[in-house]
């Protein structure tokens, strides 16, 4: 693992920030308004049907799940008090927390969990529908407890790693008999949370306030009001903070530059920390079908080429790292330490694409007949920058790429159905567990057109196999150990590339405290979250 | 009164097939866009399985064929019905409405800003041709027209909001302070104040160029002369015989330029965050959202053909000879 002298300075700071910030030793101060930047808004505010960062920035505020992440990144129960699972792992069952009222007054019962579970969560969830799939029934033998019911093993690790994300309880009596994804809760969400929901207006803001019978009491929650605010341009945005007017951006909703910038500013936090659960890669996936490219050692030589370490410190100014592989170094229970497999050597890259048959025609001239096309995924800096790198550092070695931009709908479009690209960068989101959305990008079987999957042609049965075993293994250090198998086969044959790992950018002014102190703080409830006085 | 209207109605007739173009010619041309609103929906969300997406697709109508779809629509639209959006969830024409208040108030703002700055600008300009002042004002006119409004509202915004804190640097109103009456009006001014500056002073800089030149062109003119002859004051002859003969062209020009600045508006209520239909229109394409697209088109096309109708009644006003028909 490399350690840029930038990130020695951000963890710095950070470290400088949780010991001797503004209000250190302060007990919590209640009141006051949190405003919140958002680049874009999304079309539901209910985190049981979709899944999304956009959509828990807001909503899981108001909504909870079961589960959540602790400080240490270990599952810590929210609306569930405890849980335990059968030895088949058939079988887990959830103790609910009691006394817990809905927004709307209505006591937090069984069939809220049976109802969100079996119509929401493995009907209309994206990542849950494949997660839930083999989830038989969820029965409820009191008002307080949960049985999940599945036809295949479910690991408890699994389960409660997926929670977090994919648990979110929606009020049965809102919902039942109604159509879920067109129910006017959905944009007026009714939760347990922290904060009530107050008002949105769509294209301009959203307002939560405080719920004065939240069920943790001691004060909480200390914010009287949070107000999201949608600011799309990524200038206006920073100007925004600056000026005050917000106290915080998640999500790398600013530009790099801005905020490389701001972390220079002693009015800001800038910092990775509490996004450690949102880690994603920024990736090169290669299309087999392409003939140079179904060639194992020409997609190794494209991955030499490229200097990660010039491109981590230039273009994303340090907030990142070198990729190790399909697991990021940030997932303790199922990360191994390894060194980044494919170290920049243009020299090998030349001599490996030399002995697959593709020399230079000349001096100078480039190794394939065709250029290669590539699609860089329009998700922001990381991915449009990556595409640019990718097309210079190749060129470097007698590869010749022609960048074909588009927007998302057309990339997605272009990649995941038509499959016409050879080459495209994208981003690639862990979630907590590798069998919840990571494994897919390497399984064979996905149906044409589903986004974020192997759509490149990669069919190695050896991967399958040792996808399939290690997702029903419920021992946890056997299933760590076999995800390394995984982890071997996804480096060597490199359909993807996972260069680059890094965490979503928190920026957020030095008043806001008691925050960031859980590995997905920006999608938690924000219940022990306050603001010190100017 | 019973002629115009009459007049009205004709013109409303004749707009209804150019309509019918526009509306069919971006149906189709939307169908080239790779991509559906579903593809969005799915870039949102960051994935989503096969089955999800297909029922999606059968929910917003995209299972059919392209001329069976633009038929469905081209029937709901004789019912005046502009269908549901998909972004929002709701009624096209109630997302339009909700955003069209917005839109008017800015552009109308910052129309009614640039064409009477631009005129009083002019008018200086010219009767004190080569003078200081028309050098001093025709080199801000050039500053004005090179600037592009979108980096012109963001150093306004890094100026008067970030450095100065005069102003706000974006949104519509102060957010959940529950203004009314004349304190909502100034909060509401405050917020447009910086909007209005940088999409109107490139329309401000071709105004007042205008106004100059067709003020000088006036001025050479035989009654103008007849007018000095009759002994009438400089400031009687500008106001009463120039400045109405040369307004004709500027008022040609804020038909024209009406739609421009819807186009412009984009960007400006972008950097500014406004809620407007210009950002609902960008919007609505990036998500792919068909029905939102064509209502904003449609909803634009009437409001364009309604600015040059007025134009040409006004023309009527200012010069008796010409007669709307």
């Amino acid at each position: 693992m490399q350690t840029t002298r930038r990130q020695v300075l951000v963890a710095g700071s950070a470290l400088a920030v949780a010991g001797g910030g503004p209000a250190f030793g302060q007990a919590p101060q209640r009141g006051g308004t949190l405003t919140v930047q958002l680049t874009s808004e999304q079309r539901v505010l209910n985190p049981a049907i979709q899944a999304s960062t956009g959509v828990y920035v807001m909503a899981s505020k108001i909504v909870e799940p079961l589960v959540d992440l602790d400080a240490q990144g270990e599952p810590v129960g929210v609306l569930a008090e405890r849980w335990e699972g059968s030895a088949d792992g058939l079988t887990h069952t959830f103790h609910l927390r009691r006394g817990v009222q809905w927004h709307d007054g209505k006591p937090f019962v069984a069939k809220d969990v049976q109802f969100s579970a079996m119509e929401c969560w493995k009907k209309i969830l994206n990542y849950g529908t494949t997660l839930y799939q083999f989830l038989e029934a969820v029965q409820t033998p009191d008002e307080h407890t949960a049985v999940f019911r599945f036809s295949k093993p479910m690991p408890q690790g699994l389960l409660l790693r997926a929670l977090p994300d994919l648990g979110h309880v929606i009020p049965a009596h809102v919902y039942a008999g109604t159509d879920i994804r067109t129910n006017p809760a959905n944009t007026a969400p009714i939760g347990t949370g922290p904060f009530v929901f107050k008002q949105y207006e769509r294209g301009q803001y959203l307002i939560a306030e405080r719920n004065p019978n939240y069920w943790r009491g001691n004060g909480q929650p200390y914010l009287d009001r949070i107000v999201w605010r949608f600011i799309s341009d990524r200038a206006a945005a920073s100007a925004a903070l600056e000026s005050g007017q917000v106290q915080f951006s998640p999500y790398s909703g600013l530009a790099l530059s801005d905020i490389s910038r701001l972390s220079k500013d002693a009015r800001y936090t800038v910092s990775t920390r509490g996004n450690e659960g949102n880690t994603a890669h920024t990736v090169m996936e290669m299309n087999l079908r392409r003939a140079e490219l179904a060639k194992v050692e020409v997609r190794r030589a494209l991955c030499h080429a490229l200097d990660l370490g010039f491109f981590i410190e230039n273009f994303l100014y340090g907030y990142a790292k070198l990729g190790t592989g399909p697991i990021p170094s940030s997932s303790a229970p199922f990360y191994v330490p390894r060194s980044a497999p494919y170290p920049f050597d243009r020299a090998k890259a030349e001599r490996m694409l030399d002995d697959a048959g593709y020399k230079r025609p000349s001096r100078g001239a480039m190794r394939f007949a065709q250029p290669l096309k590539l699609l860089p995924a329009p998700w922001g800096e990381y991915t449009v920058n990556f595409a640019t790198f990718i097309q210079q550092s190749l060129r470097e070695i007698g590869v010749r790429v022609e960048i074909e931009a588009r927007d998302a709908p057309g990339f997605l479009t272009g990649v995941y159905r038509d499959h016409n690209f050879d080459l495209t960068t994208g981003w690639h989101q862990y979630r907590n567990d590798p069998a919840v959305s990571t494994t897919v990008w390497f399984r064979t079987g996905s149906p044409v057109g589903a986004p974020w999957t192997n759509q490149y042609g990669y069919d190695n049965p050896a991967m399958d196999r040792a996808i399939d075993v290690a997702a029903t293994e419920l021992d946890p250090t056997k299933r760590k150990a076999l995800y390394q198998d995984f982890v071997k086969l996804a480096v060597d044959d490199v359909p993807v590339h996972c260069a680059v790992e890094h965490a979503f950018i928190s920026v957020y002014s030095k008043r806001l405290m008691g925050s960031h102190n859980t590995p997905r703080w920006s999608s938690s409830s924000w219940h022990d979250a306050w603001l010190a006085p100017a | 009164m019973k002629r115009i209207g009459g007049l009205a109605l004709r013109r409303l007739a004749q707009s209804v097939p150019v309509l019918l173009i526009i509306l069919i010619g971006l149906f189709l041309l939307l169908q080239l866009a790779p991509g559906d609103t579903v593809d969005a929906l799915l870039a949102q969300m960051g994935g989503g399985d096969a089955a999800v997406a297909a029922r999606l697709r059968q929910d917003y109508g995209l299972d059919v064929s392209v001329p069976v779809q633009l038929g469905r629509y081209l029937v709901r639209l004789l019912s005046f019905d502009l269908g549901m959006s998909a972004i929002y969830g709701k009624p096209v024409a109630s997302v339009i409405f909700e955003r069209l208040a917005v839109t008017a108030l800015f552009m109308s703002c910052a129309l009614a800003f640039a064409f009477s700055a631009g005129l009083v600008l002019g008018v200086l300009a010219a009767r004190r041709v080569n003078g200081w002042p028309d050098t001093l004002i025709s080199t801000l006119g050039l500053v004005f027209y090179a600037i592009p409004s979108f980096w012109l509202g963001l150093m306004l915004i890094v100026l008067f909001s970030v450095k100065l804190a005069w102003l706000p640097p974006g949104g519509f109103e102060s957010i959940g302070q529950g203004l009314t009456g004349l304190a909502h009006v100034l909060d509401v001014a405050r917020h447009l104040v910086l909007p209005i500056l940088s999409l109107s002073l490139i329309f401000l800089a071709i105004y007042l160029r205008l106004m100059r030149a067709s003020m000088l062109e006036v001025m050479t003119l035989d009654f103008v002369r007849t007018a000095r002859a009759k002994g009438l004051s400089e400031g009687h002859v500008l106001r009463r015989h120039v400045l109405r003969n040369a307004l004709l062209p500027m008022v040609t020009f804020v038909g024209l330029q009406f739609s421009t600045m819807l186009g412009g508006s984009v960007v400006v209520e972008s950097v500014f965050s406004l809620p407007g239909l210009g950002r609902l229109a960008f919007e609505s394409v990036v998500q792919r959202d068909l029905n939102t697209l064509l209502g904003i088109v449609l909803v634009s096309a009437v409001l364009v053909i309604v600015v040059n109708f007025i134009v040409d009644l006004l023309y009527a006003k200012l010069d008796p000879r010409i007669v709307a028909r």
